[in-house]
């Protein structure tokens, strides 16, 4: 099967269309019967394909395939990019093994997060960077002393999710065998005369995979998996049903709940590993990285902000709502809520201030503005600070994963 | 035998880091000054350039000392005196109408007009004024804008009431003119091209500005602010050459329990759980001490000697932003003769300058990475004032030439033939003869000067001293008052406030804030 290429418009007429396409647009496009669009990282791609129920029901229920490509990519190669990766982010890369992928962010001096991200080795010293925004000056400059490469690889890379409890089951029929592969693992088949690297990795909580090839073979690999998911209900997802999903995993956007340190204006937005509970990665033993001075300290003073998930009253979804201690003093914002579909509670992730995240926890109201027929409906709602992640199945997990 | 332990290592054996082990022995530690040349004294330092020319290595005079340097490590002592502390200077004019300006900073100028003698006496008085507030400045560590800075706060306020007390009038006029340029200074008051070209020429002496250049005044204010033995605005010629401040230095720190080793190059500096622990050698010696100075560039010693895997990203993108560019050549002639600057006195300093518009033209050129056509020099003659330096009736004559591009175009050896041209040509107008004198000659550039002195970029102040480069500013942005962001390493070279010369200021302020503990 030739796989057709899809039309870039001419590079000098660029200000006619500035959101680009993504390989695989020709099927995104047929299939988004809602024409509803919205722009990513410079492309257009699609936020709701026909029913956003049935898309979120599917990712939950069934096997979705989500349009990867926008996703920023870099490639880090050099006899010292895992030495170089250590003192870009906080996280242990020396320890990652070939062929395994980990979540991980990294800080500016002042230890405020730039950007999380997953971190691929392809070989021993071979890396991949998946991010959401785009950062090429700050890890070139991060690279000065290294013997290390960085080239952005995010247009040489196509990618798909596939995610859901029968994704597996799909992949097999697909002809690619992952029953070994465990979460954070990857594998390469051949296929269409390429390449393509699977790895059990996701952003719903669910058991879920990311696919990645070459353009020229992305749309041959998208029509075998419609082929072969046919059975399971395989339907594409828009980023409408992911960012349901994904807050029900308790998972966090970049400039959606928290603004990058290279990007916020103003002083106070910006945020620490502490602040957005993500200072388990920290390795303070595997010596210095980009921040640790200011993380040692803030460990010793105590930080400002926590970062929970909260439990609300009723069934209106809270986003953006300010959170009140006692009715009366703000004490947070939220940045991602929904009514789960899956649990059936109103959920939402939201930053909260010392120590009304846990010691002063017991008094917390959200204060949300439903609008009902042009008038806006003040409600109150009680708020309980919970666990993340709201959703977590043991499928997730389980190597090889469950028959669905 | 084992080497004995040290409190403190100080990395470099220039000016300033021996001021600054001078003053750490004598609160106690146990100090070891490592310097890579085959003796101390950096810049400082005279070298034998031809067979029997004693030539001054890269300073030539003295034009500030610090008082404290001078007093506690007692280099009167040590051997340090002046062939003369105010050493006058006579602006070359090339037809023989010379100008000679005797007494602190120009007090008399033979050859000026009534009036114009008039406006430079007002002038005059007035930088002096403001160069004594700002003086007081560079003994100090520099205050920082922040809260819980540990500033010096009753010797700033003692500070602040001394530039309240110019004056209503003066305090103005000190706003006013301390961030402008010397060149519309100079045309504001004064008429005489000679004058305004030596002015113009002291004032971005050792700078990569030209007089047009925002800010320059404020290193005319600075040289004026600069003292020795007493003497404000000094030009002093040591005796026995550059050399003598350099040996002076080292047996005083010496006399006060320092050892130095020479001959020993550091290749790195030690790190262990995010502390300085010692320094390791070019020849792979490892030599631990509670606390390690490093008296070299900041660059050098941060980018080179910990490295960038030591320190945040910001940090290194600041190291590498700081502007260190140089714009001095230095030239040395050995002459079997006398030259004759038409009847110029050889025991003053000779300025090259014709006005300050030629001092600017010289600077355009190096912006562009090329030789000035005419390039403005600072002549002195050190055989003209004792024996020693040159064989018997010869002469050693000691420039320091503007502007030498850093960088230049026409790649490194074509860029030195030329300046080295275009310079005696120079030469050969204001002492017709002088080249037929010349049996030797040795042009450093700015790269020249790095190489052999770790100037980076050939700058003087191992990172160019201006405005944002000052004060609380300097070395850079984020990083001052000698601390680093590594704990037990501080930084006291030139690089830091209050800047190069051989003043050793830097140093010494630098071992008062080891002493006071990090206040933080």
């Amino acid at each position: 099967m030739k796989a057709e290429k899809p039309m870039q418009p001419d590079p000098r007429q660029h200000y006619l269309t500035p959101l680009r396409q993504t390989t695989f647009h020709p099927r995104t496009a047929a299939a988004n019967r809602l024409n509803s669009w919205g722009p990513w990282g410079g492309y257009t791609t699609v936020l709701e394909y026909d029913d956003l129920a049935m898309e979120h029901s599917a990712i939950r229920n069934a096997a979705t395939v989500y349009d990867l490509c926008p996703m920023v990519k870099y490639r880090v190669r050099g006899p010292e990019a895992a030495a170089y990766l250590n003192r870009l982010t906080v996280r242990n890369a020396a320890k990652l093994p070939v062929g395994a992928v980990h979540y991980t962010i990294w800080c500016d001096d002042a230890g405020h997060i730039i950007d999380d991200g997953t971190l691929f080795r392809l070989g021993e010293a071979d890396f991949r960077i998946c991010c959401q925004e785009r950062h090429l000056p700050w890890l070139l400059d991060s690279a000065f002393g290294f013997e290390v490469s960085v080239a952005e690889e995010t247009e040489e890379i196509a990618a798909l999710s596939l995610q859901g409890p029968c994704s597996f089951a799909v992949l097999k029929a697909a002809g690619f065998d992952v029953a070994a592969l465990k979460p954070f693992r990857m594998a390469t088949f051949g296929f269409d005369g390429g390449e393509l690297m699977i790895s059990r990795t996701g952003f719903t909580g669910d058991l879920g995979y990311e696919l990645w090839i070459a353009p020229d073979h992305a749309l041959a690999l998208w029509d075998c998996l419609f082929e072969a998911g046919a059975p399971w209900g395989l339907r594409p997802i828009g980023t409408q049903a992911l960012d349901l999903a994904r807050t029900e995993a308790g998972f966090i956007i970049t400039n959606l709940d928290f603004v990058p340190a290279h990007q916020a204006v103003r002083e106070d937005r910006v945020r620490s590993p502490f602040e957005m509970s993500l200072d388990w990665m920290i390795d303070w033993n595997k010596g210095h990285f980009t921040g640790r001075r200011a993380l040692l300290a803030e460990r010793e003073r105590g930080s400002r902000w926590a970062f929970v998930g909260l439990d609300i009253d009723g069934n209106v979804s809270a986003e953006h709502a300010i959170v009140y201690h006692d009715r009366k003093r703000e004490v947070g914002q939220i940045t991602a809520a929904c009514w789960s579909p899956t649990l059936k509670r109103n959920i939402a992730l939201a930053h909260l201030e010392r120590p009304y995240h846990a010691g002063k926890s017991d008094n917390l109201w959200v204060e949300v503005y439903a609008m009902r027929e042009l008038q806006y409906v003040k409600l109150m709602l009680r708020a309980k600070v919970c666990d993340r992640p709201f959703f977590n199945p043991d499928r997730r997990r389980a190597t090889p994963p469950g028959p669905f | 035998m084992p080497m004995p332990s040290f409190d403190a290592i100080v990395i470099g054996g220039g000016t300033n880091g021996l001021a600054c082990a001078a003053r750490l022995q004598k609160s106690g530690r146990r100090v070891l000054v490592l310097e890579s040349g085959a003796e101390p004294g950096g810049a400082a330092l005279g070298r034998e350039f031809a067979p029997g020319y004693r030539a001054p290595g890269l300073a030539h005079l003295v034009t500030t000392i610090d008082a404290r340097v001078e007093r506690e490590m007692d280099l009167g002592r040590h051997g340090l005196s002046y062939a003369g502390l105010s050493l006058p200077s006579t602006l070359v004019a090339p037809d023989g109408d010379h100008l000679l300006l005797e007494g602190e900073a120009g007090e008399r100028v033979a050859g000026l007009s009534e009036a114009e003698r008039l406006a430079w006496s007002e002038l005059r008085g007035q930088l002096m004024r403001f160069a004594g507030v700002l003086a007081p400045f560079k003994e100090m560590t520099p205050p920082r804008i922040a809260a819980g800075a540990g500033n010096e706060y009753m010797k700033l306020g003692k500070l602040g009431f001394g530039i309240r007390r110019l004056g209503k009038d003066d305090f103005r006029e000190f706003l006013r003119m301390l961030l402008i340029n010397v060149y519309d200074v100079l045309n504001d008051d004064l008429t005489d091209p000679r004058l305004k070209g030596i002015l113009a020429h002291d004032a971005v002496l050792g700078t990569w500005l030209g007089p047009r250049s925002p800010n320059s005044l404020i290193h005319l204010l600075n040289r004026l602010a600069g003292q020795v033995a007493g003497r404000r605005a000094a030009v002093a010629l040591p005796k026995g050459g550059m050399g003598a401040v350099a040996s002076a230095m080292a047996k005083a720190a010496e006399a006060q329990g320092v050892t130095i080793r020479t001959g020993a190059r550091v290749a790195a500096i030690l790190v262990e759980d995010d502390r300085a622990v010692g320094v390791t050698l070019a020849d792979g010696e490892e030599l631990r001490a509670k606390t390690v100075v490093s008296a070299i560039n900041p660059k050098t010693t941060f980018l080179s000697l910990v490295g960038p895997r030591h320190l945040d990203t910001g940090f290194v993108n600041r190291v590498r932003a700081m502007k260190s560019r140089g714009g001095a050549a230095k030239l040395h002639l050995a002459l079997k003769g006398a030259p004759d600057f038409r009847g110029a006195d050889l025991r003053t300093r000779l300025v090259l300058a014709p006005s300050e518009t030629a001092v600017e033209l010289s600077f355009n050129a190096v912006k562009y990475g090329e030789v000035p056509e005419r390039p403005v020099m600072e002549v002195i003659l050190p055989s003209a004032h004792e024996g020693g330096h040159a064989p018997d009736g010869h002469h050693i004559l000691s420039a320091i030439v503007q502007f030498a591009p850093h960088a230049p175009k026409a790649g490194p050896d074509v860029a030195r033939q030329e300046m080295l041209a275009r310079s005696l040509a120079v030469l050969e107008d204001h002492a017709p003869g002088l080249r037929a004198l010349v049996e030797h000659a040795e042009l450093l550039m700015p790269y020249d000067i790095e190489a052999r002195y770790g100037m980076v970029g050939g700058n003087w102040h191992h990172g160019e001293l201006s405005v944002e480069q000052m004060l609380f500013l300097r070395p850079f942005a984020g990083t001052s008052q000698y601390a680093t962001p590594l704990s037990d390493l501080w930084l006291a070279g030139a690089g830091c406030h209050p800047g190069g010369g051989i003043s050793g200021a830097a140093g010494w302020n630098a071992a008062e804030r080891i002493i006071r503990g990090t206040g933080r």
